[in-house]
């Protein structure tokens, strides 16, 4: 179980991830022997799994980002294992995710404009397998995106 | 600006694993460390790189759920976007918010820890924002991040 020493690490950690252990430890008011034996039992434990760069696929080309919503015809078997196999396939798709709910899957899917994105729907969305319905949302800004869990 | 494809390895690689040094992700590429912090910084001050994050296993940390929801502004005009914008973003859980085209016009990621939780997550703090219509919720049940155009052989 998480202690308040813990819920503190990890909550200076999400703010900024690029603190070295002796600016943590002295945020934290530990000693920096101490937050590391911490950060390595959040470790061992599957907690906190390490870090990932965050990509802006704007300033990388990908001035298009759109949210594909999915729902898959049910009636076969095979429908969400053939349809996510086939989409993890498409280079332009960055996400994946499965829900409960009226939308069985998302994909959230890059391009580097308009006619790009058309042709990347036309050949490689629309030919995946089992869609029964799809819908499209535009990313127009992103106002917020801290993915913080509030520990 | 173009990035060619030690660039886009470089990028796989931080994406995999922000921690690492740069001498580490050269090593792998057959790149020197100063060669490979120059690209880094260069793809930092271009934002392509804007910053890191924790991967965290958000149910061992006790948030069990975790639901996108659609919001539809109820009374467009009279409401300002500031304003739910402002307030939305406020909240705690809600991890994410996208302002999208399409048959609504926000996306939430909202992070509770169980059913009963999100339930007043939502009545106490989404229904009542400003502007908020009509939403639409649903629950994750799996989530995966891909490399994109990051694995693009070259």
């Amino acid at each position: 179980m998480l202690d308040d020493d813990d819920r503190r690490i990890l909550r200076r950690l999400q703010q900024n991830p690029s603190l070295s252990m002796a600016e943590l430890a002295d945020q934290v008011s530990l000693s920096a022997a101490k937050t590391t034996r911490r950060l390595e039992k959040l470790q061992a434990s599957g907690i906190y799994r390490g870090q990932e760069a965050v990509i802006d696929w704007a300033a990388l080309g990908f001035a298009v980002a759109v949210s594909l919503r999915v729902t898959l015809d049910k009636t076969q078997a095979r429908a969400f294992d053939e349809f996510i196999a086939a989409a993890r396939k498409v280079p332009e798709v960055i996400e994946v995710q499965t829900f409960l709910g009226q939308v069985d899957v998302r994909l959230s899917l890059v391009a580097r404009d308009m006619p790009h994105y058309h042709a990347l729907y036309r050949d490689r969305i629309l030919t995946l397998p089992h869609i029964s319905d799809i819908e499209a949302l535009m990313l127009v800004s992103t106002v917020k995106d801290s993915q913080v869990l509030p520990v | 600006m173009t990035w060619d494809a030690i660039d886009m390895a470089i990028l796989k690689a931080l994406h995999a694993d922000a921690a690492q040094s740069a001498g580490r992700v050269g090593r792998k590429l057959g790149l020197s460390q100063p060669a490979t912090w120059r690209r880094i910084q260069k793809l930092q001050a271009a934002g392509v790189i804007k910053g890191r994050r924790l991967k965290l296993d958000a149910e061992k940390l006790g948030f069990g759920v975790t639901v996108f929801l659609g919001v539809k502004l109820a009374t467009k005009g009279r409401v300002s976007l500031e304003d739910f914008e402002r307030a939305v973003t406020a909240i705690p859980e809600v991890q994410t918010v996208e302002h999208v085209l399409g048959l609504y016009d926000y996306r939430l990621r909202v992070v509770a820890r169980d059913l009963s939780d999100f339930e007043r997550i939502l009545r106490r703090r989404i229904m009542t924002l400003p502007g908020a219509g009509q939403v639409e919720a649903n629950v994750l049940l799996s989530e995966e991040r891909l490399d994109g155009p990051l694995g693009i052989p070259k």
